[in-house]
């Protein structure tokens, strides 16, 4: 039987998540009400399966969540399952970002109402497979386009260059163009890349840092 | 805390002789001596000219030609060299007024032109420096008359208190109105009376001083711009309020309603495993099922709209990319590198004007995609929305803008916008940036049922 820790600090949403887990043949060896204490109780219980909601006492925000990428990184392997009350990619995100990205869960909390979909679910976690909100996943594909992307052939020759380190009048040489004309694909770069100006950054260094990333 | 109130609500606290408002006053009444003093003396020699004619006016005869001309002359000496007074004796008493108040008191000359010619030209034309000068003839008049009565009234004090030790022996004697004190023990009943008295005179000094700083307060401020500054601290305050408010309703409906409904939905998805698919509930459960979790939805969205959680939860940046992945419409969202977190009513402000800012896009602006740029600039937080749309946006049709800017206004920023026709269109939000405090300092964590 998956023996099960559950960590929810609404106590009548915490008897229901019992009595669901009963039905459908988990063992719950704990329920508790804080992070704290999750940590604790798995540390002890050794279960197969966490569910966590993300925020709890004492201030409300994702310490549920903090808990779990702690005791992912204490065992990798552990499957979790998070639940939220609203859809936050990144929270999917750094939940993915643990361990290998395998037996984990993001789910809101609706998806406990269809009770038995919500037990596969949690089958499917403790098996070694990622779960994800669809919502979630919608909103992640709901991406907009690279601004790299937005870049002329031109443009994207000047930033490279400017990522080898070059100045502007080394690539107005190297391109046979004047320099004024590469200041001018410069700001282009900048603009496309909404990169305005500020007393913080070096926007030329960061120009090139999307670059590399993309 | 009474000192940040109008002085007259000090006086009225029961405790005021026992707070260090009588001493402040004291203070006060004696730091006006060294400017009042010299005033009041130039005033009265001013003043020699008018008293002469009045003597001769009260025998009958006109004044003379020479007491005419002298007339004339301190009159313009008043007005030319009283203003010059009456200026550095203005930026004096409203810094000397905080002892006694401590609203701050703006000076209410405009920065002027540095050259001498233009600054005499323009303090000579301002209200406000005959209001100064005004101010000056007061401390030249109605202060020493005040300060007089209050200084036979101490020396009477004086008097009682000290009877008894003045009346020791020999033949002197004092007499005290009716009474004729000859020995100490005629002293005592009188001093008594001076020990009562004391109070009196601590409520006498904060009444002189607070009468004093009255005046000040009514001639040396600037008072469109003090009232336009209370309006826009109320209207900080209010919307600091609405702001709490906000997060208040979103955490009772997040901690009660939210969660009991999925404890509900949960029960109701339960009791549909236990009916059999040919019962006659099953139908009416499913239904019930069904609509709660309908409800689930429209419960989250409602709290979404009253303040996001994430907001909240994870701060600006991350509420922009949840509010971006809810626009129909493909949006960017660029965090500049170094913006700190922001007071939570600028967090707030921010976040609306780029919610308000996308749906106007995607209502109006016939846009395919749009961008939100989050950054900082010295000690401005700047948020930008620039999309592709049709441009044209006029903040005159509509509420939308107007009250967008309100609301930025309020937090003491500004809102600027550039729509061309044909567009593009890029709005712009410059908000004060005030560190913020330790997070969630501010909402005490509630109990949850």
């Amino acid at each position: 039987m998956t023996r099960v820790v559950l960590a929810e600090d609404g106590v009548l949403l915490r008897e229901g998540l019992v009595s669901v887990l009963a039905r459908f043949g988990f063992d719950v060896v704990a329920a508790v009400s804080d992070a704290e204490e999750l940590v604790a109780v798995v540390a002890e219980h050794r279960p197969d399966l966490v569910i966590t909601d993300i925020r709890m006492p004492p201030t409300f925000r994702d310490e549920g969540l903090q808990a779990a990428v702690a005791l992912r990184r204490l065992r990798p392997d552990l499957p979790i399952v998070v639940l939220s009350q609203y859809v936050q990619a990144d929270y999917a995100t750094t939940l993915l970002s643990t361990g290998d990205g395998r037996a984990v869960g993001y789910l809101l909390k609706d998806r406990v109402a269809d009770v038995q979909d919500f037990a596969k679910s949690l089958r499917s976690v403790t098996a070694g497979a990622t779960v994800i909100d669809p919502e979630v996943v919608r909103r992640l594909l709901h991406r907009p386009p690279d601004p790299l992307t937005t870049l002329s052939t031109r443009e994207r020759e000047v930033l490279s260059l400017v990522a080898e380190g070059h100045s502007n009048s080394a690539i107005a040489t190297r391109l046979f163009i004047t320099e004024a004309a590469i200041t001018k694909h410069v700001g282009n770069i900048l603009t496309k890349l909404n990169l305005p100006p500020t007393d913080q950054a070096n926007r030329r260094v960061l120009a090139v840092l999307r670059y590399l990333r993309a | 805390m009474p000192t940040t109130q109008a002085p007259t609500l000090a006086l009225l606290n029961r405790r005021y002789l026992l707070t260090g408002g009588p001493w402040r006053a004291l203070f006060y009444l004696f730091s006006t001596l060294p400017f009042a003093i010299p005033v009041a003396i130039a005033a009265g020699v001013l003043a020699l000219p008018y008293l002469a004619a009045m003597s001769s006016l009260s025998r009958g005869a006109a004044p003379d030609g020479p007491v005419l001309f002298l007339m004339i002359v301190s009159l313009a000496l008043l007005l030319v060299l009283g203003p010059l007074v009456a200026v550095p004796l203005g930026v004096v008493e409203r810094a000397r007024l905080s002892l006694m108040d401590s609203r701050p008191l703006p000076s209410p000359h405009p920065p002027s032109p540095a050259d001498l010619v233009s600054w005499l030209r323009t303090r000579y034309s301002e209200p406000a420096t005959w209001r100064e000068l005004l101010y000056a003839l007061f401390l030249a008049t109605v202060v020493p008359a005040a300060y007089a009565i209050a200084g036979f009234l101490i020396i009477i004090e004086a008097a009682l208190l000290l009877g008894p030790f003045f009346v020791t022996g020999g033949s002197a004697f004092w007499t005290i109105g009716a009474f004729e004190v000859r020995t100490p023990a005629q002293a005592i009943p009188l001093f008594l009376l001076g020990i009562l008295m004391v109070p009196v005179f601590g409520y006498l000094a904060g009444l002189l001083a607070t009468g004093q700083a009255f005046a000040a307060r009514a001639l040396l401020g600037d008072r469109t711009g003090l009232e336009l500054h209370q309006v826009a601290q109320s209207r900080a305050r209010l919307a600091d309020a609405f702001d709490l408010e906000r997060r208040r309703i979103e955490r009772d409906l997040h901690d009660g309603a939210q969660h009991r409904l999925t404890s509900l939905t949960l029960q109701l998805g339960m009791a549909r495993l236990d009916v059999p698919a040919d019962s006659p509930a099953a139908e009416p459960l499913t239904r019930a099922h069904d609509q709660a979790k309908d409800l689930m939805v429209v419960l989250r969205d409602l709290i979404y709209g009253i303040r996001p959680q994430a907001l909240t939860d994870l701060g600006l940046p991350a509420a922009l990319r949840e509010l971006a992945g809810r626009s129909p419409l493909p949006v960017a969202v660029t965090v500049a590198d170094g913006v700190p977190r922001p007071a939570e009513q600028t967090e707030g402000t921010a976040y609306f004007a780029a919610s308000e800012a996308l749906a106007n896009i995607v209502k109006h602006a016939e846009a395919t995609r749009a961008d939100v740029l989050l950054a900082r600039a010295g000690e401005t937080l700047i948020l930008e929305i620039r999309d592709d749309g049709q441009g044209g946006a006029d903040p005159t049709r509509g509420t939308g803008l107007t009250g967008l800017a309100d609301r930025v206004a309020a937090s003491g920023g500004r809102l600027l916008l550039s729509s061309p026709q044909d567009g593009p269109t890029l709005l712009r939000i410059e908000l004060p940036l005030i560190a913020a405090p330790a997070p969630a300092a501010s909402l005490p964590a509630a109990g949850r049922p």
